[in-house]
């Protein structure tokens, strides 16, 4: 399943490339994006694993830059 | 500029004032550094702030952590007026980068801007306005002049002029009325129309294009992925660099501990790749925006840097360089007069619906009067045989002729040649081509002017129409009478050679070839669902002078990107080697860093620019 979520606060391109690492890291992952410009992150998982997926990237995201956050 | 950005504005001229002010006081030992210390935190508290929590989280390494430790350092060896300096300059920095950021995303934004808002649907004679995804397929749709048509689907009613600027980039506007289809995202500009919803939002032309163009970055190019892989080895090294050069010197070489900290801050200020990580990804992001603008979709930064390297360009014929519809050439009789023969020619024809047939029934222009024609059949693969006003009449190539024993000629004109006799009377023939694209012929002589070393031409027609078009135009190697097959194989032939080929095609029953290119091109693809889904590139209007145009835009891009590469690489390693040699000091260090920054953003903004990036 591959779905696209609006990050918000999105500031840093470095960042924004650290988390696109991250979140690629997360089991159950398929390929994650991470478009700087249009602050937009495309995840592409597992469907079962998804709504952990979801969680543990939020977690990813907020950990690198603290006030990015995923808009579900 | 936003809320945060003023305030971020404010503090930065505040902390400037205060460390003018610090500077112009006569303080000697703690006073001076408190008198510094308060524009230092004035501009940096939240710099530190965010190294602290970072490193709480595990995240060593970023930018805030560095500058953090540099500034820090700078207080520690009393060098206070570089330590505020420096934060100030930082974020001078990022205030810039996050300004030109915000003005792309806009500019974006604007660019795509075509989505329409909503829709004004008839439902038991009341209008109703929804959002455009609320309609559905077979629906009545009323649009006013200006408003934006939601949904692709064909007019019930009413004139106007449509603008497909948005979509195609021609700003000419278009009549249509009663009968026509329009696409969505194009802008109604004069009448109000009743149209029929022919599908879904999600599936109309403007929602592909916004998702296509919004995708675009999902395929990184080669450079990108260098820079990113480059800015995760930069700063370690750096680091690891500054750390070497604090403590070798003075531990093996008795150097003076402050001299080597001093020049190790110096790494510290320069270790962050944020210029490039940042510059690059713009750059394509704004040649993708540039490109979109003049309706030319690339659907990743990969194809740019694809369509850039480009050395080859291989063209289908029909519907590309030609414009795949008949069109009678020349009327050439035998004997009797033009308009008789063409008359002839459309009552033989009048019940066929072969595109030759209705080439010749749109020259003829009238309506045939069907109660002269008796018995009509066709014979295969020949043409066909008619009774017309009581006489036998044979319409088709040389061997219907010889069949009916008429003293035909053959045609000196190029194209396909239909014959007609009475009887075996032979009463003439009428010559029915294929047209070439009026900027067909511009479009060859751009790309050679911008480089492309070969032209090539496949196409399953006859080799004498694929070598006049062919010499018309100035193709370098034409091959035809090929299967679709053959097709791959040719343009897998000259892949295996090295080419670096683009391949343009109309996208119907080419999908097989645009795969396989390099670069696999679609032409006239509004409204084609195939031709989005297969090719990499995609040309909204069927123009083939976009070709030289996109290239020309995927080089200019890759020169920006490849110009800011180079020089932030260098003024770093400028910066690195000087400070090391102690011919630097803080205040050339973070000048040469947020300056290369600021450059090479202004530099990447340029990207999007409409100048002349054709040829």
């Amino acid at each position: 399943m591959k779905r696209v979520y609006r990050l918000e606060e999105l500031d840093c391109a470095n960042c924004a490339a650290k988390m696109e690492a991250a979140i690629r890291k997360i089991p159950g992952v398929n390929s994650a994006t991470i478009n700087f410009f249009s602050q937009k992150l495309t995840i592409d998982a597992e469907d079962g694993a998804f709504d952990g997926v979801l969680q543990q990237a939020a977690r990813a995201v907020r950990k690198i830059e603290p006030d990015c956050r995923i808009i579900l | 500029m936003g809320r945060k950005q003023k305030r971020a504005l404010a503090r930065i001229l505040a902390a400037a004032i205060l460390t003018t002010v610090a500077w112009a006081l006569p303080l000697q030992g703690v006073l001076r550094l408190l008198a510094f210390a308060v524009p230092y935190l004035a501009a940096g508290w939240d710099v530190l702030y965010a190294a602290l929590r970072n490193i709480l989280r595990g995240q060593v390494f970023d930018e805030q952590f560095l500058m953090s430790i540099a500034t820090l350092g700078a207080f520690a060896i009393g060098e206070y007026p570089e330590a505020a300096g420096v934060m100030i300059f930082y974020q001078v920095g990022e205030l810039f980068q996050s300004i030109a950021v915000g003005k792309s995303r806009k500019s974006i934004a604007a660019l795509m801007d075509i989505r329409p808002d909503y829709a004004v649907v008839l439902r038991e004679g009341e209008e109703i306005t929804v959002s455009p995804e609320e309609v559905a397929p077979g629906e009545t749709l009323l649009v006013r002049p200006g408003e934006k048509i939601p949904l692709d689907g064909e007019i019930l009613e009413g004139q106007t002029t449509v603008n497909n600027a948005a979509l195609t980039g021609e700003s000419l506007p278009v009549d249509r009325s009663a009968g026509d289809r329009v696409l969505s995202g194009s802008i109604n500009l004069s009448g109000v129309i009743r149209m029929r919803a022919e599908s879904r939002y999600g599936e109309s032309t403007v929602a592909r294009i916004l998702e296509l163009v919004e995708n675009a970055s999902e395929k990184k190019a080669r450079a990108e992925s260098f820079i990113t892989r480059f800015a995760r080895y930069y700063t370690p090294c750096v680091v690891l660099g500054a750390v070497l050069l604090a403590l070798l010197p003075p531990l093996l070489f008795h150097g003076a501990w402050g001299q080597w900290i001093n020049r190790a801050l110096i790494f510290l200020m320069v270790s962050c790749p944020c210029a490039l990580v940042v510059s690059v990804p713009l750059s394509f992001f704004g040649g993708i925006g540039r490109a979109a603008r003049d309706g030319i979709l690339v659907k990743g930064a990969n194809y740019l840097e694809a369509l850039a390297g480009v050395d080859t360009v291989v063209f289908d014929k029909t519907g590309t360089l030609t414009r795949g519809s008949f069109t009678v050439n020349a009327i050439h009789p035998s004997g009797g007069s033009e308009a008789a023969l063409l008359e002839l020619a459309a009552a033989a024809e009048s019940y066929s619906s072969h595109p030759v047939a209705e080439s010749i029934l749109a020259a003829y222009g009238r309506p045939v009067d069907k109660s002269r024609i008796g018995d009509i059949r066709e014979i295969a693969g020949k043409g066909l045989c008619a009774v017309i006003d009581g006489a036998t009449c044979y319409a088709g190539n040389g061997a219907l002729m010889e069949e009916a024993g008429a003293s035909w000629r053959d045609c000196h004109l190029t194209g396909t040649a239909v014959h007609l006799s009475r009887g075996s009377d032979y009463l003439g023939h009428i010559v029915i081509s294929d047209e070439i694209k009026p900027d067909a012929r511009e479009a060859i002589v751009r790309l050679k002017a911008l480089g492309v070393k070969k032209t090539v031409m496949l196409t399953g027609d006859t080799e004498r129409v694929a070598a006049a078009v062919g010499a018309a135009l100035g193709i370098d190697e034409v091959h035809a009478q090929l299967l679709p097959a053959e097709k791959v194989e040719q343009v897998e032939s000259l892949l295996a050679a090295g080419a670096r080929l683009a391949f343009v095609g109309d996208g119907i029953n080419d999908a097989p070839v645009l795969t396989r290119a390099d670069v696999g091109v679609a032409m006239g693809a509004l409204g084609s669902d195939a031709a989005i889904e297969s090719a990499d590139v995609v040309l909204m209007d069927d123009k083939p002078a976009k070709l030289p145009l996109a290239i020309g835009i995927a080089r200019k891009t890759m020169g920006i990107v490849r110009q800011n590469i180079g020089f932030a690489l260098a003024v770093k390693a400028a910066i690195l080697i000087l400070s090391a040699a102690g011919l630097t000091n803080m205040w050339i260090a973070i000048f040469g860093d947020v300056g290369v920054m600021v450059l090479a953003i202004l530099n990447a903004m340029r990207a999007m620019l409409r100048k002349k990036a054709g040829g």
